[in-house]
């Protein structure tokens, strides 16, 4: 029987390198990539607490963060291809128009 | 009426009548005006209204689905709020396509409808499962609004912003359901208040507090999360910054309320959650101040200024429980209807071009247009908390509620930096009363008949709110009553 405590460290260990990459790399796609393992050290808590708890709330809030996930990345992806058609670039740092 | 059906009806009929425009969508030729479905817009949301007034003259608390959703005076004043803000928003965006400019007009209308379901959802919201799953409706559509001028460079720019920052945000708000879960054992906000008193996990408890703050943080645009803001409102179309700046806001102020009120229970994380609020609202007051003098462009300024005024309602957080709640609804109130009338200004002088953007640009419109101006100027003016007008009430019950619990440097904070915001809404007012530098600087465009409507509507509302500020205080202090009771 593995702790709980290894899957919240692994949880907390995933989200930090989610924070890292979000804040480390330019290019959308992978900034967008690293959201979305942010999302899933989230999903690896909640099903932990849930067996913890014996409850099934947990893995039922795992289920809409999925779906949640899903609806963000089609709009998401929509906003990438919106952009990558107006400047031909998916690095960040070029896309800076606005600026004060 | 069941009740289940009467506690969600103002959301239903939202969302019907989007729907409805997306199924009627298809039917106009890809260039003709939408007007019409822009109307219907209009109608759908007096009717969610009218349905938030059947609830209130129920006068009861209702508890439906499972416990995940509470009918209340408190939910029943965001809603009556949220509805007033989305009404003038679509009032100031019926002309603002000019037949033509997209094929996508008649999205746009259902869009802002299906925004204001997830606005409406999280307010009336106790569980958090769907605190989150409104968050997110209202987030994914005011994503995409952000960025609907598509041919324009800036317009998928501000729209990737708000997408990635927001989504970040995000993250962090379910991390902090999550821990919330683990110290407590429930995702419901009653089961919190009460688990978080007895828990044998406080660190982690107050960790899951403080990983929900810097979420929410992100969608009121708080400092230090506010990095966003003027990037994203300065790209958007004007009528949504309007909507996007109050509407979200208020709803997500709501779910801070009622978060708030579950560490009552519990002296030690109260007295650290407050802590941790007024060290966010102080942030918010001094960067958005201070960025907003260093603006040239409005729509900037605007967007500091909305930071600023961010700050100056989470002081509010800090007062004692009936006042905070009665002062920061209040706040939400006026800061909604000066907002939302000076962006609707501001999109009726620009259009859909925008081609306004530095505070010079604004020279010279009181000679043009002196109605369009005195209201703007009308705005500005509530917006630095000048008698008779809903910001001051607004700053004025902030202040006094966070005196009231002992927390005078803040307040003392608070009016410092409404001094200094005196010099930035000077700079654009005195814009607007001089004259214009040479031939050279943008044209203004008139207003349409319905967005004279919506503007005038949101001049008497920061006026009454000014005047007569009881009437919506009275409302809020009894959604307070209930909050209070119920967590104590």
């Amino acid at each position: 029987m593995v702790p709980i405590s290894y899957y919240l460290v692994l949880a907390a260990i995933l989200f930090s390198l989610g924070i890292a990459a979000y804040l480390v790399k330019r290019n959308v796609i992978t900034i967008f990539i690293s959201i979305e393992l942010m999302l899933n050290a989230v999903n690896l808590t909640f099903i932990a607490f849930a067996h913890q708890w014996n409850k099934l709330n947990g893995q039922i809030f795992v289920f809409f963060v999925m779906v949640v996930a899903a609806a963000e990345a089609a709009v998401g992806l929509a906003i990438i291809i919106a952009l990558f058609r107006s400047r031909q670039t998916l690095n960040v740092d070029q896309v800076n128009l606005l600026k004060g | 009426m069941s009740s289940a059906l009467l506690s969600i009806l103002p959301e239903v009929v939202l969302t019907v009548t989007g729907v409805l425009i997306m199924l009627a969508d298809p039917f106009f030729a890809p260039k003709a005006s939408k007007k019409a479905l822009g109307w219907l817009a209009v109608l759908g949301t007096l009717g969610a209204a009218g349905a938030t007034l059947l609830q209130l003259r129920t006068h009861q608390i209702l508890l439906t689905f499972s416990g995940s959703i509470q009918m209340d005076t408190f939910s029943v004043f965001f809603h009556l709020l949220i509805a007033s803000i989305v009404l003038l928003t679509l009032l100031v965006s019926l002309d603002y396509f000019k037949p033509g400019a997209t094929s996508h007009s008649g999205e746009y209308f259902a869009l802002v409808l299906f925004g204001a379901v997830g606005m409406m959802l999280m307010t009336c919201s106790v569980e958090l499962l769907m605190v989150f799953i409104g968050l997110e409706i209202s987030s994914i559509s005011t994503y995409i609004l952000a960025g609907y001028r598509k041919g324009q460079a800036t317009a998928s720019e501000s729209s990737l912003k708000y997408f990635l920052l927001g989504s970040f945000a995000t993250a962090f708000f379910l991390y902090g359901i999550a821990l919330a879960f683990g110290a407590t054992g429930t995702t419901s906000l009653n089961g919190i208040a009460s688990g978080l008193s007895v828990t044998a996990f406080p660190t982690m408890a107050f960790l899951a507090l403080a990983m929900m703050l810097v979420g929410l943080g992100f969608k009121v645009s708080a400092a230090p999360f506010h990095v966003w803001t003027p990037d994203v409102y300065q790209g958007a179309p004007a009528p949504v910054v309007g909507l996007m700046s109050t509407a979200p806001k208020a709803a997500v102020f709501a779910v801070l309320l009622r978060i708030t009120a579950t560490t009552y229970s519990s002296e030690l994380l109260h007295a650290r959650w407050v802590w941790l609020i007024g060290i966010i609202a102080v942030l918010s007051m001094t960067i958005g101040n201070l960025g907003a003098l260093l603006q040239k462009d409005a729509k900037r300024m605007l967007a500091y200024s909305s930071i600023a005024h961010a700050g100056y309602l989470m002081v509010a957080y800090t007062a004692l429980p009936a006042d905070s709640i009665a002062a920061a609804a209040f706040y939400t109130a006026g800061y909604a209807a000066m907002n939302v009338g000076a962006f609707a200004v501001i999109s009726q002088l620009g259009g859909y071009d925008e081609p306004l953007r530095t505070i010079d640009d604004y020279r010279g419109l009181a000679q043009k247009h002196p109605v369009l101006a005195a209201a703007l100027a009308f705005f500005l003016l509530s917006l630095i908390g000048i008698p008779f007008t809903g910001g001051f009430f607004g700053k004025f019950y902030v202040f006094n509620a966070a005196i009231g619990a002992g927390h005078v440097w803040l307040a003392v904070l608070g009016l410092l930096n409404s001094g200094v915001a005196c010099f930035y809404y000077l700079r654009l007012l005195t814009a607007l009363y001089s004259r214009k530098l040479g031939e050279e600087g943008g044209e203004f465009e008139g207003s349409s008949p319905a967005a004279a409507i919506a503007i005038a509507g949101a001049v008497l509302a920061t006026l009454l709110l000014g005047v007569l500020p009881g009437k919506v205080l009275g409302l809020a202090q009894r959604g307070a009553t209930v909050q209070v009771s119920r967590n104590r």
